[in-house]
């Protein structure tokens, strides 16, 4: 199966997960500083900036997306719970 | 129903400008977690313009007839041209579907982060949403010689608040912010007696856990000049209304800014049965106090109450939780503390737990489950010592010590794993 490596700055842990995990399926275990609220995609709390690697990340949905334009979410930041790691290196920190 | 002591007119509030509320006088309990001995107010207001007229919030849903009767006194329905919704909460938007089927040409202004609640709202009155526009801080709507300015003030205690400010008059349509749970039919601060215990237990129950939001919205109300702060509960603040606001800012600022500036703090809290646990907690502290750049505390919880624990919960940067194993569970006195942190803003501090046990040592990640709920994160995987420490059991605990204070001083060792290492 393809990897690729999700690095969590803000504590300094990188973990080489299969392609097509999402963010929410590490972070947690590994104690990263990115929290969850619905696990949904609406309450936009696992709001996380991508560092680096955006383009290793599978385009946000059409629900991701609207939930990011109605909490003025930055550029280049994604829901946690939504954003699934295609291959290649991702860098995150909680926003 | 009805309070004693006022018309059931509107009541103008300056030039322009009246407040359309409700008084609910028998209101003993609000949003289940408040309590108040004399009810509430629900604030609306309506600002008349040369060109247009505005509603500012509406009432609970049983109290629309005091709403309308009020809002007939100074406005005709067809002049309606703006609604602006501060808050959506349904004690402020009761009567929003009512007054959109009397008003259907008004044009709804709310924040971004509004407009699904909205919808969601509106879902049952079948009809779908109205006309609306978000705005944020800057965006003004004309109404002709009275300008509303609005200012994007998110989690106040929603996601969706924001404040309104007509610019002519200096009067600042804050919302829930600067409001509180006191029912005084003469409407304004300066009449209705002594409400000060009701506006800080306000603060203290709905606001307080956002108080890096009040701290952004007050830098942003404080350059306006404000005659009146009109909230959408309690009394209307026109004696002294930066007051409140030097008030809010005071409360919201962190008490331990001066003191311990420059360091991390680690509040380390226990219970233990035979002392187990409390030789755990003493290693851990020497641990932490070896790395440096972190002041470690340590607590009993048999020795104080939630309410005091709070206090340091809320100041502290990483929390340290130990509780023996009893009858598969953590003992009581933790869950009364972890069921006590909703009054204060927790999210991304640091949590770790650790326990001695006799049989089966469920607390530990029983702990850690509960302090991942409550949106803390556990960097470092908790500690379980069956019964007694021996002295390497001791240097473990020493251990997990340490490897907290570094990660709350950012030192930690950055580390490549596998995501079949990962527990859970």
């Amino acid at each position: 199966m393809p990897k690729a490596k999700v690095t969590f700055q803000d504590i300094g842990v990188s973990v080489t997960v299969p392609a097509g995990t999402r963010l929410i399926e590490v972070s947690e275990k590994v104690g990263a500083g990115i929290t969850y609220g619905c696990r949904e995609g609406e309450c936009c709390t696992c709001l996380t900036r991508i560092v680096s690697g955006a383009e290793n990340l599978a385009a946000p949905s059409v629900l991701e997306d609207q939930v990011l334009k109605d909490n003025l979410a930055p550029r280049a930041h994604r829901l946690a719970c939504q954003a699934q790691i295609l291959g290649g290196d991702v860098v995150v920190r909680p926003a | 129903m009805r309070a004693a002591g006022l018309s059931e007119k509107a009541v103008a509030i300056a030039p322009g400008i009246h407040w359309v509320g409700a008084l609910d006088p028998h209101l003993r309990s609000f949003d289940i977690i408040l309590r108040t001995a004399n009810g509430t107010t629900y604030n609306a207001y309506v600002v008349r313009g040369s060109e247009g007229v505005a509603v500012i919030d509406t009432v609970k849903e049983n109290f629309s007839d005091d709403f309308f009767r009020r809002l007939e006194s100074v406005a005709g329905y067809d002049e309606i041209t703006t609604i602006v919704l501060n808050h959506l909460e349904p004690d402020h938007s009761g009567a929003l579907p009512e007054l959109l089927r009397r008003a259907p040409q008004a044009r709804v202004y709310l924040s971004s982060r509004a407009q699904m609640m909205l919808k969601a709202l509106l879902k049952p009155s079948g009809g779908g949403a109205p006309d609306y526009t978000p705005v944020t801080t800057g965006d003004e709507v004309d109404l002709g010689g009275r300008t509303l300015h609005f200012l994007h003030t998110p989690y106040l205690h929603w996601p969706d608040t924001q404040c309104t400010y007509v610019v002519e008059e200096g009067v600042l349509f804050s919302g829930d912010v600067f409001g509180c749970h006191f029912c005084g039919a003469r409407l304004f601060n300066d009449s209705v007696g002594d409400f000060r215990f009701s506006f800080e237990y306000y603060y203290a129950h709905i606001m307080r856990p956002f108080r890096e939001h009040i701290l952004d919205a007050v830098s942003l109300i404080e350059p306006l000049e404000l005659a009146t702060i009109a909230p959408a509960h309690g009394p209307i603040l026109r004696h002294l209304p930066r007051e409140y606001l030097h008030r809010y800012r005071e409360l919201a600022t962190p008490r331990l800014y001066n003191e311990a500036r420059s360091e991390k703090t680690l509040v380390i809290f226990y219970l233990s049965a035979y002392g187990n646990t409390r030789a755990m907690a003493e290693a851990i502290a020497a641990g932490a106090e070896r790395i440096g750049g972190v002041r470690v505390s340590l607590y009993d919880l048999e020795g104080g109450d939630a309410e005091i624990f709070t206090d340091l919960v809320e100041e502290a940067d990483g929390l340290a939780f130990g509780s023996p194993t009893i009858n598969a569970d953590a003992v009581k006195p933790i869950w009364d503390l972890l069921s006590s942190l909703t009054s204060v803003n927790i999210k991304g501090k640091l949590g770790v737990a650790f326990g001695s046990y006799g049989w089966s040592g469920e607390a530990v990640r029983l702990i850690e489950d509960r302090l991942r709920g409550l949106k803390m994160r556990v960097p470092v995987e908790g500690l379980r010592v069956k019964l007694v420490p021996d002295p390497g059991e001791l240097d473990e605990c020493g251990a997990l010590g340490e490897q907290i204070a570094r990660h709350l001083t950012g030192r930690i060792e950055e580390r490549v794993i596998d995501m079949s290492e990962l527990v859970g």
